[in-house]
C-alpha cells in the first residue's frame, strides 16, 4: 500500500488581537478601533471559515497583556485590553455554520463549574463547534485580581522552585479539566424524558453526582447544564516541556507544541505518546499540532520586507516561544509537510497580522494545500469532533 | 389637569426551572436549545420589549434528597446565551441574573463589561446573593458565607464591579497607527480595592463599554434588599403584582431614593407577571383554570405541601384531604436549591389555615395547591390585559412588567401579537425603539451624564 498519500492536514487559525506581531495593530489593514466589536470578531472567524479550517483558537488572559512573562508592563505602544473569549466565540457562532470554536480558559482562578456549563453552552449555540484552550496563570498580579490566593514569583522556567510551581498549577489545571469533563457527562443524554404518565420532566437515575474530591477543590454535581451536543467538547492545551506535555496526555484532545523542526517535532510527538500510554489513554485519537507564528506574501522577499517593518516599528525584532514562518504560502506548505513527517496531525497558525496573513491563509495556502491533496475541499462533519476524526464519546456515567 | 401618561416597561421572562413553566403541553419546546431563545428573543423585540431576562440556579433542586425531577430541569449559562442572542437580535436588552456569592468580581465585571460591548450596550445584570452551602458544593468556595453577610458581600461585590467598570473613562485607547500611541494612558484601568470581602488590586483589562456599567436590577425584597436597591440598582425585579401591595411596595421604595441622593425615576420597579389570554374574559378564565390543573398534577400538589410540611407526605391522596399531622419545625429543610422555602416563616400557622380553608371549600390537596399558589397576575381577553396592564402603571403599582409566559418558546407568541399593539395604540408603549442602548430603552441616563458630558471634571482635571 505505498501508493496511500499522506493523510490530510488539520488547519487551525490562533486570533489574538489584531495578531501575533507586537506591531500588527499598526498596519493599514489592522482595524485597532474595532477591537472591541463583535463585527471585527466576525469578520475574522468569517475569514477563517471561508478557508475550511477546522477551528479558530481565541486567546485571553485575568489581565492586560505585557510584554514581560510575569508582571504587567506600563507600555502604551501595543495593544493592551480584550474581551471575554467565551462571550466573543458565542457571538460569533450564530453567524457561522462549520467552524469549530475554541476560547481559551484559565483555569488558575476560576470555576471549573461555572467553566463545563459556559462551554456547554457554546456548544449548544455552535451546535456542536464548541471547544477550549486551557490556560494557566503564574502571574502574581493575576492572582491579586482576585485576591484568594497568591502564585510564586516566578523569574524563569528553569530551576527546582519553578518545576515544583508549574508542577503544582497543571495539576490542578488537570484537576479543572477532569471536573470540566465530568460535569459534561452528568447527565445521560436521554435523562430528559418528558413522561406525562408520571408527571416525570427527568429520570433523576440519569443524573449523576460527579463527587469529585482533589487537593484543590471538591465539587459535587451534577451540572446545570445538560450533555452538550458533542457529549465532549474539545478540550486542547499549549505545551512546551514535561509538566504541560503531561497535562496534554492526561486531559487533552489536542496539544500544541512548538517544534524547531522535523526531527524536533519527532521527539516531543513520541514523549507525549509516551505520557498518553502512562495516562492509560493509549487508544484514543489524541492529536499534536504544531503552532507557528506566519507572515505570508506573494515572495519570500517582501514577507521578509513587512517583518523587517513590523519590527522597526516594534523597536525590536519580534520573538516567539513559536518558530516564525517568513515566506509565501507554497514554502509555508513544505514545511507543514515537512514537520508532518514527524508526527504532526496539523497545525494551529499563528498569523503576524490578522487583517493580511488570515486571508493569505485561507486564500494562498488552503488552495495550495488543496493542490497537494493534503487538506479537505469541503467541510465533511458537522460538528467539531467530527471535523476531527473524534466519535462522540460514551458517557462514563451511563450504565454499559 | 390631570398626569401625563407614564410609558409603560416590558420584558420577557424565558420560562423558568419551575412548576409555571408547563412541560407537557404538546407546544412546549425545548429549554435548552439555542432555537427556543432565539425564538423566544425574536419576539420580544418583533414586540419591542425593553429586555429579556435570564434567571439563574446553581445547582439543581433536591426535595427528600433526591434530584426534584417534577419541573423543568436544567439551563444553559447564562452569560454565554446572552452573548450568542446579541448576534440575533438588534436592540433587545439582555438581562442575566448572576449570583454575587459564587464568583469574583473582576471575572463577573469582565463578563458584563464583554458582553456589553458585544452587544452594543444592552446588557443588564440582576445582582442576586445566596449563602447555602449545598449550591456551595459546586464551587471551590464552598458555602463560606454566614447568612447575615450575605447583602454585605453583595453589596461590596456591586461596588467592586462599579470600581471595575470606571477604572477605564472611555478615552483612553488612541490606536493612533501614525505614532504608535495604542493607549493614552500607561495605568488604564488600575484599581485598589480593600473591603471586608475583597482586598484586590492591579488592572481591569476590558476597556469601557458603550453603556458605561450594565443596567443594574435588583430581586430582593426584605428590609436591606429594598434598601440595597435604592442605594445601587437601577431597577427592581419585585414580586408584588396586585394593585395594593404594589403600590405601597413602589411608595416604599421610591421614597428611600431621596436618602441616596437619587430622583424616583432612576429606579424602575417591574414585578414578573403571567397572563393568560382568551377570545373573551370568560373563555381566557376556563384557559387559565386549564393551565393551573397542568402546572399542578397531582405528584407537584403534594410535592408543594411537603415545602411546607418539611416532612415526606407521598402516602397522602392529592384528591383526597389535607394531612392531619403537623408540619415538621426544623433548621433542615425537605427541600433544598429553593428560594421560596423561606417565605413560609410559620409553617404551623399556615398549616392550620390550610386546613380550614380546605375544609371551609370542600378542596382536595391538589385543589388547596392550585387555589392558594401562583395563580396567574393577568386573565383576559387582550382588551382587559391590556387596560389592566395600564391602569397598574398610571396608578403607581410599577413602572411595567417582567412576564412569564408558561409555555417554552412560543408562549409570548399571543401577548406580543394581541396585546402590545392595543398598549401601543393607547400611546403608553413604544412603537419602536427610540434608542439603541437598554439605557436608551428605560430612560435611564449614562453613568458618565450625572455630571453633565463624557467625563467627570474631577477625572478630567487629574
Amino acid at each position: 500500500m505505498s501508493s496511500t498519500s499522506p493523510a490530510p492536514l488539520h488547519l487551525a487559525v490562533a486570533l489574538d488581537g489584531t495578531g501575533w506581531h507586537p506591531a500588527s495593530w499598526r498596519e493599514p489593514v489592522a482595524r485597532p478601533r474595532d477591537l472591541f466589536t463583535a463585527g471585527y470578531w466576525t469578520d475574522l472567524i468569517t475569514e477563517a471559515e471561508r478557508g475550511l479550517l477546522d477551528f479558530v483558537t481565541i486567546e485571553d488572559g485575568l489581565g492586560p497583556q505585557s510584554s514581560l512573562p510575569f508582571a504587567p508592563d506600563e507600555r502604551t505602544d501595543q495593544v493592551r485590553g480584550r474581551l471575554d473569549a467565551v462571550l466573543i466565540a458565542s457571538r460569533v457562532a450564530p453567524l457561522t455554520r462549520r467552524i469549530g470554536l475554541v476560547p481559551t480558559v484559565v483555569t488558575t482562578h476560576t470555576e471549573p463549574f461555572h467553566i463545563s456549563k459556559a462551554i456547554a453552552t457554546l456548544d449548544y449555540v455552535s451546535a456542536g463547534r464548541a471547544g477550549l484552550r486551557v490556560r494557566t496563570t503564574f502571574r502574581p498580579d493575576e492572582a491579586a485580581h482576585f485576591g484568594r490566593r497568591t502564585v510564586p514569583r516566578l523569574d524563569g522556567f528553569d530551576g527546582p522552585d519553578a518545576q515544583e510551581a508549574i508542577t503544582e498549577l497543571f495539576d490542578e489545571a488537570a484537576d479543572h479539566v477532569e471536573v470540566v469533563r465530568r460535569l459534561w457527562d452528568s447527565w445521560e443524554d436521554d435523562a430528559e424524558i418528558r413522561d406525562a404518565a408520571t408527571g416525570r420532566f427527568i429520570d433523576r437515575d440519569k443524573l449523576h453526582y460527579i463527587d469529585f474530591e482533589g487537593r484543590f477543590f471538591s465539587v459535587r454535581g451534577p451540572s446545570i447544564t445538560p450533555r452538550p451536543p458533542q457529549g465532549q467538547p474539545l478540550v486542547t492545551a499549549l505545551a512546551h516541556q514535561t509538566v504541560p506535555y503531561r497535562l496534554v496526555a492526561r486531559q487533552a484532545d489536542i496539544g500544541y507544541v512548538t517544534p524547531r523542526d522535523a526531527d524536533h517535532a519527532r521527539a516531543i510527538v513520541a514523549e507525549i505518546r509516551a505520557e498518553q500510554e502512562a495516562a492509560g489513554r493509549a487508544g484514543e485519537t489524541l492529536h499534536v499540532f504544531g503552532d507557528l507564528v506566519v507572515l505570508l506574501d506573494d515572495s519570500q522577499a517582501e514577507a521578509e520586507a513587512r517583518r523587517d517593518r513590523l519590527d522597526t516599528l516594534a523597536g525590536e525584532p519580534y520573538t516567539s516561544d513559536a518558530r516564525i514562518f517568513t515566506g509565501t504560502a507554497a514554502q509555508l506548505a513544505d514545511l507543514l509537510e515537512e514537520l508532518a513527517g514527524g508526527g504532526l496531525s496539523g497545525f494551529r497558525l499563528r498569523p503576524a497580522v490578522a487583517g493580511h496573513d488570515l486571508p493569505r491563509i485561507t486564500r494562498d495556502l488552503v488552495p495550495e494545500l488543496q493542490r497537494r491533496r493534503r487538506f479537505r475541499d469541503v467541510y465533511e462533519a458537522g460538528t467539531l469532533r467530527g471535523l476531527l476524526g473524534l466519535t462522540r464519546p460514551a458517557n462514563r456515567y451511563a450504565a454499559a | 389637569m390631570s398626569k401625563p401618561l407614564k410609558q409603560i416597561h416590558l420584558a420577557a421572562h424565558f420560562p423558568g426551572v419551575n412548576n409555571t413553566t408547563v412541560w407537557s403541553d404538546p407546544a412546549a419546546g425545548s429549554h435548552i436549545e439555542f432555537s427556543s431563545f432565539v425564538h423566544f428573543a425574536q419576539t420580544a423585540e418583533r414586540a419591542k420589549f425593553d429586555f429579556l431576562f435570564l434567571a439563574e440556579g446553581l445547582r439543581l433542586r433536591e426535595q427528600g434528597g433526591q434530584i426534584y425531577d417534577l419541573d423543568v430541569v436544567g439551563r444553559p449559562d447564562t452569560f454565554t446565551v446572552l452573548a450568542a442572542l446579541a448576534a440575533v437580535t438588534d436592540r433587545l436588552g439582555l438581562t442575566g441574573t448572576i449570583n454575587s456569592t459564587f464568583n469574583e468580581p473582576y471575572e463577573v465585571a469582565r463578563q458584563f463589561a464583554s458582553l456589553d460591548h458585544l452587544s452594543d450596550g444592552r446588557s443588564a445584570w440582576n445582582v442576586v446573593t445566596s449563602w447555602d452551602a449545598f449550591t456551595g458544593e459546586n464551587f471551590r468556595r464552598g458555602g463560606f458565607l454566614p447568612q447575615e453577610e450575605r447583602y454585605s458581600r453583595a453589596k461590596e461585590f456591586l461596588a467592586t464591579a462599579h470600581e471595575l467598570f470606571d477604572s477605564w473613562r472611555g478615552d483612553e485607547i488612541l490606536a493612533d497607527q501614525a505614532t504608535g500611541t495604542f493607549l493614552r494612558d500607561a495605568r488604564a484601568g488600575a484599581f485598589v480595592h480593600q473591603g471586608q470581602h475583597f482586598d484586590i488590586h492591579g488592572r481591569f483589562n476590558v476597556p469601557r463599554s458603550p453603556q458605561g456599567r450594565p443596567v443594574v436590577f435588583q430581586a430582593g425584597d426584605s428590609e436591606e434588599g429594598r434598601e440595597f436597591a435604592a442605594s445601587s440598582a437601577d431597577a427592581i425585579f419585585s414580586r408584588y403584582s396586585t394593585l395594593k401591595e404594589g403600590q405601597a411596595f413602589y411608595t416604599d421604595v421610591k421614597s428611600r431614593l431621596a436618602r441616596y441622593g437619587r430622583r424616583p425615576d432612576q429606579l424602575l420597579i417591574l414585578p414578573a407577571a403571567t397572563f393568560v389570554l382568551g377570545d373573551t374574559d370568560q373563555e381566557a378564565a376556563e384557559l387559565a383554570r386549564e393551565v393551573r390543573r397542568q402546572q399542578v398534577s397531582g405528584a407537584t400538589a403534594i410535592k408543594h405541601l411537603e415545602f411546607v410540611w418539611n416532612r415526606d407526605l407521598s402516602a397522602y391522596d392529592p384528591d383526597g384531604p389535607l394531612p392531619d399531622v403537623d408540619p415538621v419545625v426544623s433548621e433542615e429543610h425537605i427541600s433544598r436549591g429553593r428560594a421560596q422555602v423561606r417565605m413560609y416563616r410559620d409553617p404551623v400557622a399556615i398549616a392550620r389555615e390550610w386546613r380550614q380553608l380546605a375544609e371551609a371549600n370542600k378542596w382536595s390537596i391538589r385543589d388547596l395547591v392550585i387555589n392558594t399558589g401562583n395563580r396567574q397576575t393577568f386573565v383576559g381577553s387582550p382588551a382587559t390585559v391590556a387596560q389592566t396592564i395600564n391602569d397598574f402603571v398610571q396608578a403607581d403599582a410599577s413602572d411595567g412588567f417582567i412576564l412569564v409566559p408558561h409555555i417554552t418558546p412560543g408562549g409570548l407568541d399571543p401577548f406580543a401579537d394581541k396585546v402590545v399593539p392595543l398598549l401601543q395604540e393607547q400611546g403608553v408603549f413604544r412603537s419602536d425603539y427610540e434608542g439603541t442602548t437598554l439605557r436608551d430603552h428605560l430612560g435611564l441616563a449614562h453613568p458618565d451624564a450625572d455630571t453633565g458630558t463624557g467625563t467627570s471634571p474631577e477625572r478630567a482635571a487629574s
